[in-house]
């Protein structure tokens, strides 16, 4: 029987790939963009869990703002990534290190 | 004790005269000097003097004939806490006398210098100078605490330092007034040391005052077991050491020479090297109280006497002798003061003041016609050429040697009668003092007439001379083909000297010896006090009686061995050769200034660079200064890994800060 654990651990696991997907990627920035995405997503899947289990329908609605602003977050996201792309003519994370103390 | 503050001032505007005067004449040639000109600077300095002398001989009238004391502040110069500083003025008998010998040689002094110093460079200069030690002189005279005295103390330390490096492209001068001034700051330590345990154990610093507890603290001893009065009077001692040149501080004396010739009359003869002297007559109620300080104060001074007047014997340039001469006196003062006789050794300070003087600028007139050559070898015969020289320094050699019935006469054989006293009374070291001071009779007799026979009789060795020997001669460097008389502005001064050189031991003689002239500021001791009452003697007396004691006949025995070693260079060779060791130790002054240049002066410097190196670079720099910049560097270093700078490094702390947080946050609220 699949019960609200197996959903919240799935959730979780989604997340911590994405977590680890930001940690120790080096080398493609697109690839930060896809974990930031994917950690949304794996928020997004808690909150229809929750709202399923928990009849509550306040949670789905919410998951629309989320997707709405995942939206608006990896279009500005990709476009700061192409005129970064323009200046530094990389997309390598380890290239990105300006603020280097 | 010195009488309290009397209501009424007899003295009011007087002593600012006596001070003042010098102190303005001396800032404006100082400043001034070259808008006004040479005639103008040494007029007013001159003036400056002359009314301070004026002035101290009406204060001398006043003491010493109305019976006029005064003791008070002019003006509070700090105060710390319950303690209070002062400019004070104290007069009294004792500084009438100093006040009288300080301006009367300084008016000489400045008078003569017009002639010593004309056509040399910093005339105004000097000017300047020689009236600001006067100044400090008349300070260091007048105060009535030990910090006006200290004051005075380092300002004609000051003004001796400036006038021996004069001529300060001269590297020899150099080197003799570091030497001079490093010297002092030794003594000055000792100084230093016992005013402060004097304000320690007596909470005040007037003389007075001081006076009113130090016999309730007779019996005080300081931790260590040291008698606390005893530890006091030596380390005073051991400041007056290094201003009156006593042994073992005395190396910078006859280096100091290097100054001009008015200055070592002045400074290095007369008026500062007796300022310890001075010090130690004024502090007398203190001296008294420990025997054990009177004899650490015989032994050095017989030293003094004795040994450094043996080397006089052996120099050549004349004004060493003369200063090898003054710290022989310096030394009988010292064995006077010891002897607890005060008023005796304040007598010799000043007859000696007048007949040193005149002996240091004798020496300056030969000096000034041999176009500055120093050399007594290329001397001689001068006689004939330069009279009035000659009968003036034969008069200041007299009453050195102590010959009867001139001023060195009176004053010395009271110090041979009060060491005598002294030893009699069973004083410690007593037998060393009666030892030396007549031992030192014969040596006396010996240079002073030697640099007389030498000088200025014989053959003429100047005529051929080369001028080989050009350390001293800075002047004309051609031969010397004619000698001729010092003009009035050097003569004139030196017969004034002359004058009291001759006839002032009569004047003092009986009024010192009874101590009357002293009264009230110097306290002879006991012993000298009980004898001195038994036998009233006039100077009459003194001079008839003389030739029946010893002394005199050692004198005479002194010039008798001058003059032989004078006519018989031959035997005088001979004499050198036979005595081999003892003269080479005698030439290099007993190693005194080896002792000093080779091991005190590399261990200073020893300690100074170690103190450098380890102290200062290794210590200071290494470890306190660069090694907490270190620490902190090493700590950054380690945290700006941190700061890698990529975006997802910053996610992760991110991520695993709010963990952290949330773990503490959740823990915190379901606990």
């Amino acid at each position: 029987m699949i019960g609200i654990n197996h959903y919240l651990v799935l959730s979780a696991i989604l997340f911590a790939i994405s977590v680890m997907g930001i940690f120790l990627n080096r080398k493609n920035i697109i690839v930060v963009l896809m974990s930031i995405e994917l950690m949304l997503l794996a928020v997004n899947f808690n909150f229809i869990t929750f709202s399923s289990f928990l009849h509550n329908l306040a949670g789905q609605v919410f998951v629309f703002f989320t997707l709405t602003v995942a939206a608006a977050e990896s279009a500005i996201g990709l476009a700061v990534l192409i005129i970064l792309f323009r200046n530094l003519r990389s997309i390598n994370v380890q290239d990105m290190d300006s603020l280097h103390g | 004790m010195i009488q309290n503050l009397m209501v009424e001032n007899p003295f009011a505007h007087l002593y600012l005269l006596i001070i003042l005067a010098p102190l303005i004449s001396s800032i404006i040639v100082g400043l001034f000097g070259f808008a006004i000109g040479k005639r103008a600077s040494h007029s007013l300095a001159i003036l400056g003097v002359f009314i301070a002398t004026i002035c101290s001989y009406i204060v001398l009238y006043k003491v010493q004939c109305q019976n006029l004391f005064y003791n008070g502040s002019l003006y509070t110069w700090l105060t710390v806490g319950h303690q209070s500083f002062a400019v004070g003025i104290l007069i009294d008998k004792l500084t009438s006398i100093m006040l009288v010998v300080v301006s009367s040689v300084s008016l000489m002094v400045h008078i003569y210098t017009i002639g010593y110093m004309a056509g040399e460079e910093g005339y105004q200069r000097f000017f300047s100078y020689i009236s600001l030690f006067t100044f400090m002189m008349f300070v260091l005279v007048l105060a009535n605490n030990f910090v006006q005295l200290f004051f005075g103390w380092e300002g004609v330390g000051l003004v001796s330092y400036l006038l021996i490096g004069f001529y300060f492209k001269r590297e020899s001068a150099i080197f003799a007034n570091l030497k001079a001034f490093l010297v002092n700051r030794i003594g000055d330590l000792g100084f230093l040391l016992g005013i402060s345990l004097i304000l320690a154990y007596c909470g005040t610093l007037n003389y007075s005052e001081v006076f009113n507890i130090v016999p309730t603290l007779a019996n005080a001893t300081l931790p260590g077991g040291f008698n606390l009065i005893t530890v006091i009077c030596i380390l005073l001692f051991i400041g007056a050491m290094g201003k009156s040149a006593q042994f073992p501080l005395h190396v910078w004396l006859p280096d100091s020479m290097e100054g001009p010739t008015p200055i070592s009359a002045l400074i290095h003869a007369a008026t500062m090297v007796t300022a310890g002297i001075f010090m130690v007559a004024r502090l007398s109620p203190l001296y008294n109280m420990s025997h054990t300080a009177l004899s650490v104060i015989v032994v050095l001074g017989g030293i003094n006497c004795l040994f450094l007047g043996i080397l006089g014997i052996i120099q050549n340039d004349i004004k060493r002798v003369v200063a090898y001469s003054t710290l022989s006196q310096l030394g009988y003062m010292a064995v006077a003061l010891g002897c607890g006789a005060y008023s005796i050794a304040i007598f010799h300070l000043m007859t000696h003041a007048f007949f040193k003087g005149l002996l240091f600028l004798g020496a300056g007139s030969v000096i000034i016609a041999m176009h500055h050559e120093q050399d007594m070898r290329k001397m001689g015969g001068l006689a004939k050429y330069m009279p009035i020289t000659y009968v003036t320094m034969l008069i200041g050699s007299l009453a050195l040697a102590g010959i009867p019935p001139f001023a060195g006469f009176f004053s010395k054989d009271m110090i041979l009668e009060s060491a005598k006293l002294a030893y009699q009374s069973g004083l410690p070291a007593g037998w060393f003092a009666v030892f030396t001071v007549y031992a030192s009779v014969i040596v006396t007799g010996i240079y002073s007439f030697r640099l007389i026979f030498m000088t200025f009789h014989g053959e003429e060795r100047f005529r051929n001379s080369h001028h080989d020997h050009q350390e001293h001669s800075h002047g004309d460097h051609h031969g010397v083909t004619e000698v001729r008389e010092s003009p009035w502005v050097v003569t004139l001064p030196l017969i004034l000297m002359a004058i009291p050189s001759a006839i002032i031991g009569w004047i003092g003689f009986s009024s010192f010896v009874s101590n009357s002239v002293l009264a009230d500021s110097v306290f002879n001791i006991g012993w000298y006090l009980s004898h001195i009452q038994d036998e009233a003697v006039m100077p009459v007396q003194m001079v008839i009686q003389s030739f029946s004691e010893l002394p005199v006949y050692l004198a005479f025995a002194g010039i008798l061995i001058a003059w032989m070693c004078h006519k018989n260079p031959a035997f005088t060779e001979k004499f050198v050769k036979a005595i081999g060791p003892v003269y080479t130790l005698l030439e290099r002054k007993f190693y005194m200034d080896d002792l000093y240049i080779n091991l005190f002066a590399p261990a200073g410097r020893g300690i100074g660079r170690f103190l450098w190196n380890i102290g200062d670079v290794v210590i200071i720099d290494g470890l306190a200064v660069n090694g907490s910049a270190k620490v902190v560097d090493l700590y950054s270093k380690i945290l700006r890994k941190i700061q890698s700078g990529y975006v997802n490094s910053y996610a992760t702390f991110m991520v695993l800060g709010v963990i952290i947080l949330l773990t503490f946050c959740t823990r915190l609220i379901f606990n």
